[in-house]
């Protein structure tokens, strides 16, 4: 505000006035509008209206700090993930917020890049004081920031990172989607109790820590049920030939083939199996969910299964209220991600009102006694290891169309 | 010369002011903006020492990210897997330090307590690291540093991507899954020691008689060989030493972030790092080290303004005084990397000769200098 001298508006410039130095009718260098001196005035003004800004009392609401890769490679994730935290806090506030305050949910991009989660995970901790942080999206960017929440003793709750060692980090830490094997045990229950399949095998992805997870899982869970087996054949992302596995498949004769793979390889293993003649069906893990899967694999890949945490066509009235309110908002179909996260911060605003407090200690025992916490991928409870352990939807294409089966309970 | 004792100067005074912060900051209240500083110093280390290749040697150099890469997990590798034992063997309860100094009481001071422990495994495995990525500097330096332009831009940034492929297969690494490095020892101490450290080297390497070879291979490398300079051997000197500080910044990082992962390593990290450099302006330490830390600050002054109510605040008022409807800035501030690549393209339309341009001497010729 200093340079703003009175003299300054041009009313008083241009009248001469009886001051000692009258005999001058304007200085020199008060003469007129020059574009440093707008300038000046306009940088005071900035800095006056800046410290108004941080000067103004900050209101009593409930910080809650979610941080995702909103743009950089993964940025298509990072913006569903987002989408769906906001409307689930946008409700929670509509309703009158928890325990009488409104939560605040303080979004953070960490870029795509590493080392950005640390240093937001950070700025959460010692500049906003969150009572809880939600994310991170990637088990590898998690697991930079979940020694600093279990340092600070504030709860980090992750709804997407599927690594184990993400919750094995500390007692503070949570996660509310479920892990790599647990999809395998489905995918294996799946087969003995609908397809009443015993004869199956595996194809294993062996450069994917998630394939490699899954199908250890699921081989052993599926023998310990009664099946058998028959082979496992290994391949490597990017390979585009399968027929070498896929002939000696077809001479094993299975009655289910299990290929717990990413949708790239997998679309790919259905078009020339059918080309082969394997009759058996498919089933695959969540790794399948992409509209590029029936749009490779057409035909081929009608009638086979794969779990999923979610499937907008789920028939339960949470669900249809869920995917309604996000159509009207964003003007697409919620994916599995932003329900993932829908849930996610809906958990953990559930947990502030069951804790009854905003202390992260608190909050951090009422998410370790959750109990059938009603979201919109099933029912969520959390068990001992801070992993969820809820329902698993089982999907089938038909028709071009992802069409829901079943919903396991775990 | 007198510039670089000035600059050493100046770190040396931060050094000592940061000395004095004590030993854990990263838990207080101002944990963000150690953050921020910490990263300031391992992005100054990376910017100064691909200056010397880039800006002084006058070599396009785009395999930054890779050298750092083997210095993060050459560094986190041996805190995680090797030095435990050692350390343990030389300074802990039953080591050989203690062992030593059991008869004299009044010595026992002098045995290691952990925090000392903690910064001699820090230099340890930096310089590990460090030398490391020296040895990988000098495999691609010697077959590749024959071509020149677009071909070595080409092969170092094949190399960059070589080296993270290689990470992804090697389990011991822990491939895709990434690696934890427990020990985070890194503190402010150490990061703006090896900062200046590698000011000074570069600084006075450039600025030693025999370091004025790296400018004639940068003017006119023709005319140089015709004097008798071996060009090869400058371009691999200063390639060497560029990776070797590549690689302790690589170790600070790892000892800070705590977790690695290949993808943090991608092409785009070797580009952040050019465009310091070049913003600086190519073979000016200064403009660098001001560009490094302006690029590291900017992003974080872009989300701080996302988080305040002034910018649709001040929107609301210039659309008050002027009837127009500008696009909700807001939402252009979410997407903040959208604002930093903006910035980034006015500054260089503005200042295309760096920062400092000539005031700093980057445009310096070795003709004009020997002509004084």
């Amino acid at each position: 505000m200093t340079s703003l001298s009175p003299c300054e508006t041009s009313k008083e410039i241009r009248e001469p006035r009886p001051t000692k130095y009258g005999r001058f009718r304007r200085w020199p260098h008060q003469s007129t509008f020059t574009l440093r001196r707008f300038l000046r005035a306009g940088l005071s003004l900035f800095t006056f209206h800046l410290s108004l800004l941080f000067a103004a009392p900050a209101v009593a609401q409930i910080k809650i700090g979610a941080v995702s890769c909103i743009s950089g490679p993964l940025s298509t994730f990072g913006v569903s993930s987002i989408r769906g935290a906001r409307m689930a806090i946008e409700e929670v506030n509509a309703k009158g917020g928890v325990l009488g305050q409104s939560i605040d949910l303080v979004v953070d991009d960490n870029g795509s890049k590493a080392g950005e989660t640390a240093r937001i995970a950070r700025k959460f901790l010692s500049q906003d004081h969150v009572v809880a942080i939600l994310g991170d999206l990637t088990s590898s960017a998690t697991m930079e920031a979940a020694p600093l929440a279990q340092e600070a003793h504030v709860p980090l709750l992750t709804p997407t990172a599927t690594a184990i060692a993400v919750t094995k980090v500390g007692d503070y830490i949570f996660r509310s989607c479920f892990t790599d094997p647990f999809t395998g045990r489905i995918m294996a229950r799946f087969a003995i109790e609908h397809l009443h399949a015993r004869r199956g095998v595996i194809l294993i992805d062996v450069k994917q820590d998630y394939s490699i997870g899954v199908s250890a899982e699921l081989g052993s869970f599926y023998r310990q049920e009664g099946g058998q087996v028959l082979q496992e054949f290994s391949f490597s992302s990017g390979d585009t030939d399968f027929r070498a596995q896929l002939s000696s498949l077809k001479s094993l004769q299975p009655e289910v083939v299990f290929v717990p793979a990413y949708y790239t390889e997998a679309a790919l293993i259905l078009r020339e199996a059918r080309q082969l003649g394997v009759k058996a069906p498919f089933v695959g893990g969540e790794g399948w969910d992409s509209p590029s899967l029936i749009s490779v694999a057409g035909k081929t890949a009608e009638g086979s299964y794969y779990t999923n945490h979610f499937s907008p066509d789920d028939p339960e009235p949470l669900v249809q209220t869920f995917v309604r309110a996000y159509k009207t908002k964003y003007g697409t179909a919620p994916d599995a991600l932003s329900a993932l996260w829908y849930d996610g911060a809906g958990l953990l605003a559930d947990a502030i009102r069951r804790a009854g407090s905003t202390e992260p200690a608190k909050i951090r025992d009422a998410l370790a006694t959750t109990k059938n916490f009603p979201g919109v991928t099933g029912n969520i409870s959390v068990d001992e290891r801070r992993n969820a352990s809820k329902p698993v939807v089982v999907v089938t294409i038909a028709n071009g169309q992802v069409k829901m089966v079943e919903r396991v309970e775990p | 010369m007198s510039r670089a004792r000035t600059i050493l100067g100046i770190f040396l005074l931060f050094l000592f002011l940061f000395a004095l912060t004590g030993e854990r900051p990263f838990a207080s209240h101002l944990a963000y903006y150690y953050d921020i500083l910490i990263n300031i110093g391992i992005n100054v280390i990376l910017a100064v020492s691909l200056n010397l290749v880039n800006g002084y040697t006058g070599q396009f150099s785009l395999g930054h990210a890779g050298f750092m890469a083997v210095g993060a997990y050459a560094a986190g590798s041996w805190s995680e897997h090797l030095s435990p034992g050692l350390v343990n063997f030389l300074a802990g309860s039953n080591g050989v330090l203690t062992f030593v100094l059991q008869p004299f009481p009044f010595l026992q001071p002098f045995a290691f307590p952990t925090a000392v422990a903690d910064n001699l495994a820090l230099i340890v495995a930096t310089m590990f690291g460090g030398l490391l990525a020296a040895l990988a500097g000098l495999a691609v330096g010697i077959p590749s540093l024959r071509l020149r332009g677009d071909y070595l831009a080409i092969v170092t940034l094949g190399f960059g991507e070589i080296i993270r492929t290689l990470i992804l297969n090697i389990d011991f690494l822990g491939a895709a899954r990434g690696m934890s490095v427990t020990g985070r020892y890194t503190n402010m101490f150490w990061t703006f020691g090896f900062a200046a450290v590698a000011i000074y080297v570069v600084l006075g390497l450039v600025n030693s008689t025999y370091g004025r070879g790296f400018l004639t291979v940068r003017d006119d490398e023709v005319a140089a060989e015709a004097m008798g300079i071996n060009t090869t051997k400058y371009k691999v000197i200063a390639f060497v030493v560029g990776a070797f500080f590549a690689g302790t910044a690589g170790s600070l990082f790892a000892h800070y972030a705590g977790f690695l992962t290949p993808e943090g390593f991608n092409f785009f990290k070797s580009v952040d790092v050019v465009v310091m450099v070049i913003l600086g302006g190519m073979g000016s330490t200064t403009g660098v080290i001001l560009a490094a830390a302006l690029l590291t600050i900017l992003p974080e002054v872009l989300r701080a303004l996302a988080h305040t109510d002034f910018v649709p605040a001040a929107q609301k008022a210039i659309e008050g005084v002027i009837p127009i409807h500008l696009p909700p800035l807001q939402g252009l501030l979410e997407n903040r990397l959208i604002l930093y690549s903006l910035l980034l393209i006015i500054m260089m339309l503005t200042r295309p000769q760096g920062l400092f341009g000539d005031l700093a001497g980057s445009r310096k010729r070795v003709t004009s200098s020997a002509s004084k």
